[in-house]
């Protein structure tokens, strides 16, 4: 046992590095994300973000009428490369009249 | 000590402004605090970041470091740039996550093959290692890649990746030891020319004013001077990106695909970081500093992605994001002083590739403006050249 605390569990970011931020004049939540990578992991925050906000209302830090997450980054969960393959018709046999063309035109009859 | 805040103390005047907290700013004003001598010949410096360090360009790309260029003058400049990152995590203090494990360029179609002939050839005149591999051996480098989806490849053992982020706040941390003053969430609404130099007037309401300043806004730099009447034809451009979720190591070098603009690498964190060139929509201006994230480029991308590397596949998206690019229009960079103001010095244009020439640009920039010391980038770069119509483009290797 150890008695590190983690804030963020996906990139093992803990409060001594939240602090250690936090004595660099990092105190806002953009910040903090980009000096420790808090939030970055699979679960995009969803874990992490409000114990970081109550910290940093708790020190005065932020206001918690005004204070916000960091920008939420599409897709709002998870999804396969594979999947999201299948909305575009495949065009690498082709690959360079098709991909300088409209992709909203019509596709051509094969 | 500060990494920068808001509330930095600023003084009534600086030798050197540089606005923009960037790797070009913050690199700049590290090579200039550390080259400086000591005493009172030392210059005072300043960096204004209208946002938070890491917030534009510099926080948000993908972080590859290339000697694979198309014209020498670059693949030069980026032998000196990888070649001094090697010792940077040392003289920074700072885990830079650099990792050589080169970039394999593929291409299948006849004009990208003939490209990558060219460069490899250029390359060895030059001296940086790149040499050409067969499908099969291709398919050595990365045994996940379809050998049918390549006709042709270079690879350069020596390009890397590094991890953004600490990478420019190596930077900062070293340049505020050095006594540079970093204010940041402070940005400069107004540039007056006065006798002397520059006053900025701030949006805190403070003024600061500067013998020297220098524009290291990439994409924003035309914002900063138009109310002096100048306009350089650099424009932004926005550019997408994506990571997935983390794996263990499985892929060594950055691939890009020279026939779609398609790039992928694995991160030392583990994750997939790829983008890839989308082709423009008609009648779509995308020069409005807007930094949205589109389904398209999912869908384009993973199109491509998935039929060179099949195994991607079942591989998950974790977030996408966009940043500017700084697109001028004949590709190279606009450093040195502005046409008519030579106490303005541009440091900008770079057209998506300004992360990895930073080591090198920022300390030849710095030795220029502390010694007057030549380079030959500086000459080519010279922003003088703006008021001609542009030249040719030497540069076909801008990717993503």
């Amino acid at each position: 046992m150890t008695d590190r605390v983690f804030l963020c569990r996906c990139e093992d970011v803990t409060l001594s590095e939240i602090d250690h931020a936090i004595a660099k004049d990092l105190t806002s939540v953009e910040e903090i994300k980009r000096y420790t990578g808090l939030g970055t992991g699979p679960c995009q925050g969803r874990e992490c973000i409000g114990p970081l906000a109550c910290l940093l209302i708790r020190r005065g830090l932020a206001d918690p009428t005004t204070i916000q997450p960091f920008t939420a980054r599409p897709p709002t969960e998870p999804v396969t490369f594979g999947a999201l393959a299948g909305t575009q018709p495949p065009f690498f046999a082709d690959a360079a009249v098709r991909t300088d063309r409209d992709p909203t035109a019509e596709e051509p009859d094969p | 000590m500060s990494l920068g805040s808001p509330s930095s103390p600023l003084p009534e005047a600086v030798d050197i402004a540089v606005v923009g907290g960037g790797v070009m700013g913050l690199g700049l004003a590290y090579h200039l605090a550390k080259l400086a001598k000591r005493g009172a010949d030392k210059p005072s410096i300043a960096v204004i970041e209208g946002s938070y360090l890491v917030s534009g360009a510099s926080g948000r790309n993908g972080g590859g470091l290339r000697m694979q260029w198309a014209d020498a003058g670059n693949v030069a400049l980026m032998m000196e740039s990888i070649d001094l990152c090697r010792g940077l995590a040392q003289e920074l203090g700072i885990n830079l996550w650099f990792r050589q494990g080169g970039y394999l360029f593929i291409a299948r179609s006849e004009a990208a093959s003939e490209r990558l002939y060219r460069n490899a050839e250029l390359h060895r005149e030059v001296g940086a290692p790149t040499r050409l591999l067969s499908p099969a051996e291709a398919q050595a480098v990365v045994p996940h890649l379809d050998p049918s989806m390549v006709e042709v490849a270079t690879f350069n053992p020596d390009d890397g990746v590094v991890f953004p982020w600490p990478f420019v706040w190596g930077y900062a941390a070293q340049a505020i030891r050095r006594g540079v003053l970093v204010r940041t969430h402070t940005r400069v609404d107004k540039l007056e020319a006065t006798g002397e130099g520059y006053t900025l007037r701030l949006s805190t309401g403070e003024r600061l004013r500067a013998a020297r300043v220098v524009n290291a806004t990439g994409a924003w730099s035309n914002e900063l001077h138009r109310e002096l009447g100048i306009s350089l034809p650099n424009r932004p451009h926005r550019h997408e990106i994506l990571s997935s979720e983390p794996l263990r190591p499985f892929l060594d070098p950055l691939v890009v695909d020279l026939d779609s603009g398609l790039y992928f690498s694995q991160s030392t964190r583990g994750e997939l970081v790829t983008g890839i060139s989308l082709p423009e929509l008609a009648g779509y201006d995308d020069e409005s500093l807007s930094m949205h994230s589109s389904l398209r480029f999912l869908s384009v991308l993973s199109a491509r992605l998935t039929a060179l590397m099949p195994i991607t596949r079942s591989l998950k998206i974790l977030r996408q994001w966009s940043g500017l690019y700084d697109v001028s229009p004949d590709g190279d960079a606009y450093v040195g002083s502005t046409p008519g103001h030579p106490n303005l010095v541009q440091l900008c244009g770079f057209t998506g590739h300004g992360f990895m020439m930073a080591p090198a640009v920022t300390r030849l920039v710095a030795r220029w403006l502390l010694h007057g010391e030549s380079h030959p980038m500086l000459s080519r770069w010279d922003p003088i050249r703006s008021q001609h119509p542009p030249g040719r483009r030497r540069e076909d290797m801008i990717i993503g």
